[in-house]
């Protein structure tokens, strides 16, 4: 049982690193995506049509791929960028594949719920582009973009756990390997509740750390 | 005036759309504001005065024509250049678009980070704004946790921290109640007066109009239909578009619905100084009743502007004696015979 409790001691700590690691990563490619996305939007602060259509179709087309068929389509861009296709380490690069355009789209909601009205008053204080998503845009949506953070954290867990099944690593291998081919309920259920517990954990923090943040709630 | 405009909107268009949902915002205006004014803009919604006053500053490009504030042709600047004009010209809303996320003080500071102050010139001159417009004590506090009228002040701090020439309100005080729009209109004018920035006032409000605006333009279907001292347009409205806007419920409406029918004497107050009870002394003097058949009265700087729709008795020996005590007083009437609908 010691040992098992090693295993999903190990587990864990891949979970988490293949999970922060790749959101961390979505997020440095997904913001500034997200962030095109509205200022580019015919209703936005440079509306850009051609650029706005074309990164919308790209992130549009990498969306609907299944992340199971992903994991495995990106095999040969993993094995270049990685070395391997194995191990927690590999399961990085379809995660961020994945998980970047998911993360661009969330960003763009939480920017356009930015009210209009105080960008126009920037704007009409002589704020440029730059200034105006630096200042106006990413500030204001705060709140929405660490929620959207949440979720986006919560959503890569859920993708490192299916990357078990092509030998990526952490608790979903656990569960793959020992839970569903070894018929080991306990340890299937053991992994289950542990998912569960952090991804509460992880959408409470980012709750609350939202709420904080807010100055809007008073 | 010989001074030069710090504003002039030359042959301004604003089209919306095209083809056949093509919307024609603004046709042909032609404005002029002078240094140190209040010029007031008033017309009913759908009229174009909120577009007018965005093009002021190109938040909306005109389609055509020419808009020159403190020398500069906007509509032919670099957008560099053009964010540098911005910065002369200063404005407020009616939903006054505070940054939510940033305090009082914060906000104000904001147009002066934009102009690359550092953070502790921007602070020091946000405070002194905070203070000039009596919000000295709220400088930590959110937006949120601001009252209306204090969001307007904080606005007003934020939009004179660059110490702009121009300062545009759109609709500024139509989300506020009467006793905080007259508390904003107020510093407006005291604003005015001590920092001598030119102010432009957009409302559907008469009232804003006539508390602080030397001058007015009345904008009806995208045009100018009538611009003059506010006083000359309240005493002698032209157009059917400023009556509507001067006594809502127009006179030639009340008179259509009247009635009773007979003669009708329309008195005119254009700016007597008028304490004294005119209608009722008549009464008294001619010892016969008349019947108020509208009244719409302001009093402006203590002097009274208006009209008042008599129906007369029907003896003529009567209406004669009211008429020459009419004289007397030196209260302007006119003479009308009921109007008919056609």
């Amino acid at each position: 049982m010691g040992n098992m409790l090693g295993l999903v001691g190990t587990g864990l700590l891949e979970t988490i690193y293949m999970t922060l690691g790749s959101t961390v990563i979505a997020y440095i490619i997904g913001l500034p995506v997200g962030l095109l996305l509205v200022v580019t939007d015919k209703e936005g602060i440079r509306p850009h049509l051609v650029l706005n259509r074309t990164v919308g179709i790209i992130v549009n087309i990498l969306r609907s791929v299944p992340f199971i068929i992903l994991l495995v389509w990106v095999m040969p861009v993993t094995r270049a960028i990685m070395g391997t296709t194995i191990g927690s380490k590999a399961t990085v690069v379809p995660l961020v594949i994945s998980a970047a355009p998911f993360v661009a789209r969330m960003v763009e909601s939480s920017a356009k719920e930015v009210d209009r009205g105080v960008i126009e008053a920037t704007i009409s204080m002589g704020a440029s582009t730059m200034q105006i998503v630096r200042k106006v845009l990413m500030p204001e949506a705060k709140p929405s973009l660490i929620i959207g953070a949440a979720i986006a954290i919560t959503t890569v867990l859920g993708y490192s756990a299916m990357a078990g099944i092509v030998g990526g690593g952490g608790l979903g291998a656990i569960a793959i390997n020992y839970g569903y081919y070894r018929s080991n309920s306990q340890i299937m259920l053991l992994m289950v509740i542990v998912l569960v517990v952090i991804v509460q954990i992880f959408q409470e923090i980012g709750g609350r750390l939202s709420n904080k943040t807010d100055k809007r709630i008073r | 005036m010989t001074e030069e405009p710090i504003i002039q909107l030359k042959g301004l268009n604003k089209t919306f759309g095209s083809g056949e949902g093509q919307v024609v915002a603004l046709d042909g205006i032609d404005l002029s504001i002078y240094p140190g004014e209040i010029f007031g803009v008033i017309g009913l919604s759908g009229a174009g005065k909120s577009t007018l006053v965005r093009c002021m500053n190109l938040l909306e490009r005109p389609t055509r024509g020419e808009v020159i504030v403190d020398g500069q042709s906007l509509t032919t600047l670099s957008e560099k250049e053009l964010r540098m004009a911005r910065r002369s010209i200063g404005m407020i809303f009616q939903g006054f678009n505070l940054l939510m996320q940033r305090t009082a003080l914060d906000n104000v500071c904001f147009p002066l980070e934009l102009m690359g102050k550092s953070r502790r010139e921007a602070r020091k001159k946000a405070r002194e704004m905070l203070a000039t417009v009596g919000l000295a004590d709220r400088e930590k506090a959110y937006p949120a946790q601001l009252s209306g009228g204090q969001k307007q002040r904080v606005a007003i701090a934020r939009a004179l921290a660059t110490d702009p020439k121009v300062l545009l309100c759109d609709e500024a005080t139509s989300a506020l109640d009467p006793t905080t729009t007259l508390s904003i209109l107020e510093l407006l004018k005291e604003l005015n007066t001590r920092l001598g920035v030119t102010v432009v006032v957009i409302t559907h409000e008469m009232k804003v109009i006539e508390k602080i605006c030397s001058r007015v333009a009345i904008l009806a279907h995208s045009h100018i239909v009538e611009m003059g001292a506010v006083e000359e347009i309240f005493r002698h409205p032209k157009t059917m578009e400023a009556r509507t806007l001067i006594y809502p419920a127009s006179v030639e409406e009340t008179g259509e619905s009247y009635p009773g029918g007979g003669r009708f004497l329309r008195l005119i107050f254009d700016g007597q100084a008028t304490v004294r009870p005119v209608v009722t002394e008549m009464v008294l003097a001619c010892g016969a009743p008349v019947n108020i058949a509208y009244a719409d009265t302001k009093l402006i700087d203590g002097k009274m502007y208006g009209q008042i729709l008599l129906e007369l008795p029907g003896d003529r020996v009567t209406v004669g004696k009211m008429l020459s005590f009419l004289d007397d007083a030196g209260v302007k009437y006119e003479e009308e015979e009921e109007t008919h609908n056609g």
